[in-house]
């Protein structure tokens, strides 16, 4: 990239406030949560304790590329994990880059995919105070999303009911790998509180279903794994279209959030091809599938695509649409994407205003 | 280009590093097997601080399953997204052609010959006695 390119980045994002759809606190330890349980999950916490399906209790299925998932700078110096600081986070992040608005997207411990159903709704409504208490109530430039046990549609609705009408809450978080296709009947309760509500859901890459990653099976590498998570949006996406979600719930917005877009053109084009062949064993699907696309769903930058023909990126934004993309850090997370440097292509002032702050605003409801 | 001194050689043995400010510039100075090289500390590609990044050697396959471990020490791995860079030429090891970090010449001084100077050391005492790492911005 010229220093030209680097220098217009900089001095537009020295005007403009940043909303940042992904940015993940964490628990300085798992024990931070039991305050926000019942003794009842006080017990089960400090007993059984988290238990997913995934192969292993305390850690990941693969390994990641780095301790916590983290940049190696961002372990704050306070000790606890990366995220768990929020001096740290403020004046490492928000304040060093402008952020105007930061969106938190809490990864773990995950609550919807705890064995225990009811544990799981209480982990989930734990993190839902404690993203109160610990982030957004200290830190008005953090707005939290509403965490909930979606494989439990009833639990999911009420919570949602619960924290909606806080002004802490400005989205509901799912993560990508749910037991089901994520547009199956069983989660439209979910939906159509989120469109009630107005609020977009936040698909975030990640969870654990106990299926393999990929669909070719279980990976070898963390490499294979990564690159999952960009497999893992596609059908994804394709159900909620093809069973109807977006034509049932026209109002409902859907974020995707860490599982790239690369493929978002080439999805949307195979399925209008074959909507003009199978149409009719959706016939509910009543437009082509990249039309609900278009209307419905955002797509959060991180992480970047890089193509090594820079301008490439351009070409992919013009087909998912301008106002359609939404920044994203990721911090602390080792591929966090830097505000100022990730986009590769010059962006003009309406693009930056746009894809930086207006988008998420718009999308997001805030002020 | 000003010559500075920024570290007496005792104080980055080999294997070692040191993170010096010249300039307004952050720079990183280390030692490979005795030879001292010193890069920029930002990564040319989305600007992390790459001067704080592990030390590593490269690993090399001829084929799958066979690994070589070579040159330890020599790389340096991004802390951010875990580019590797070749410490003594800066060049990317994915993208030589394209992707270098900026690199700075470094010599070993006596102190003799420095205290007479010129170099800038303000900051930093020299004495007959030692060696020193003098870095050229
Ligand atoms: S900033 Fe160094 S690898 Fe991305």
């Amino acid at each position: 990239m010229s220093e030209q390119v680097l220098e217009r980045a900089r001095e537009s994002e020295t005007r403009l406030g940043i909303v940042d759809c992904d940015i993940h606190p964490m628990l300085r330890s798992e024990k931070a949560l039991l305050p926000y349980l019942s003794q009842r999950w006080r017990e089960e916490l400090t007993t059984n304790g988290l238990r997913t399906r995934n192969p292993f209790v305390a850690s990941f299925a693969v390994p990641k590329a780095t301790p916590a998932l983290s940049r190696r700078d961002s372990w704050p110096p306070s000790g606890g994990p990366p995220g768990s600081d929020l001096d740290f986070m403020r004046a490492q992040y928000l304040d060093a880059y402008g952020i105007e608005t930061g969106i938190l997207q809490v990864l773990i411990p995950s609550g919807k995919d705890q064995r225990n159903p009811g544990f799981g709704a209480a982990v989930c409504a734990a993190l839902n105070d404690w993203q109160v208490a610990e982030w957004t109530a200290p830190e008005p430039r953090l707005k939290a999303s509403i965490i909930i046990p979606a494989e439990d549609e009833e639990a999911s609705v009420a919570e949602i009911a619960r924290c909606a009408g806080r002004k802490d809450f400005v989205s509901i978080f799912i993560s990508a790998r749910t037991t089901e296709p994520l547009g199956r009947r069983r989660y439209w309760p979910i939906f159509a509180e989120a469109e009630r509500q107005g609020m977009p859901i936040g698909i975030h890459t990640g969870g654990s279903n106990g299926i393999a990653k990929t669909p070719s099976g279980w990976p070898s590498f963390y490499f294979e794994d990564h690159f999952g998570d960009a497999l893992a949006m596609q059908p994804l996406l394709t159900s909620l279209v093809l069973e109807g979600v977006f034509e049932t719930f026209p109002a409902l917005k859907v974020v995707m959030i860490e599982g790239g877009f690369g493929w978002a053109p080439a999805l949307g084009w195979r399925l209008d091809q074959h909507w003009a062949r199978m149409r009719r064993e959706v016939p509910h699907v009543k437009h082509p599938p990249s039309h609900y696309i278009r209307r419905q769903v955002w797509f959060a930058t991180q992480p970047i695509e890089e193509p090594a023909e820079r301008r490439d990126l351009r070409t992919l934004i013009d087909w998912i649409g301008w106002d359609r993309m939404v920044f994203a850090s990721d911090y602390p997370h080792w591929d966090m994407d830097d505000p100022r440097l990730a986009f590769k292509i010059a962006l003009g002032e309406a693009e930056t205003r746009a894809v930086f702050r207006d988008n998420a605003r718009a999308a997001y409801r805030l002020a | 280009m000003t010559r500075h001194v920024v570290a007496s050689v005792g104080e980055i043995p080999p294997g070692g590093r040191k993170l010096v400010s010249v300039g307004g510039r952050s720079i990183g100075v280390f030692n490979v097997g005795g030879a001292f090289y010193a890069l920029l500390n930002r990564c040319p590609h989305q600007g992390g601080s790459l001067c704080l990044g592990e030390r590593v050697g490269l690993v090399l396959s001829d084929e799958p399953g066979v690994y070589r471990y070579t040159r330890p020490g020599e790389m340096l791995r991004c802390p951010w997204h875990g580019w590797e860079f070749d410490i003594r030429t800066g060049q990317s090891w994915c993208d030589p052609r394209r992707t270098r970090v900026r690199t700075y010449p470094v010599s070993v001084e006596p102190g003799e010959a420095l205290v007479k100077g010129p170099y800038q050391a303000e900051t930093f005492p020299v004495t007959v006695e030692a060696d020193y790492v003098v870095l050229e911005v």
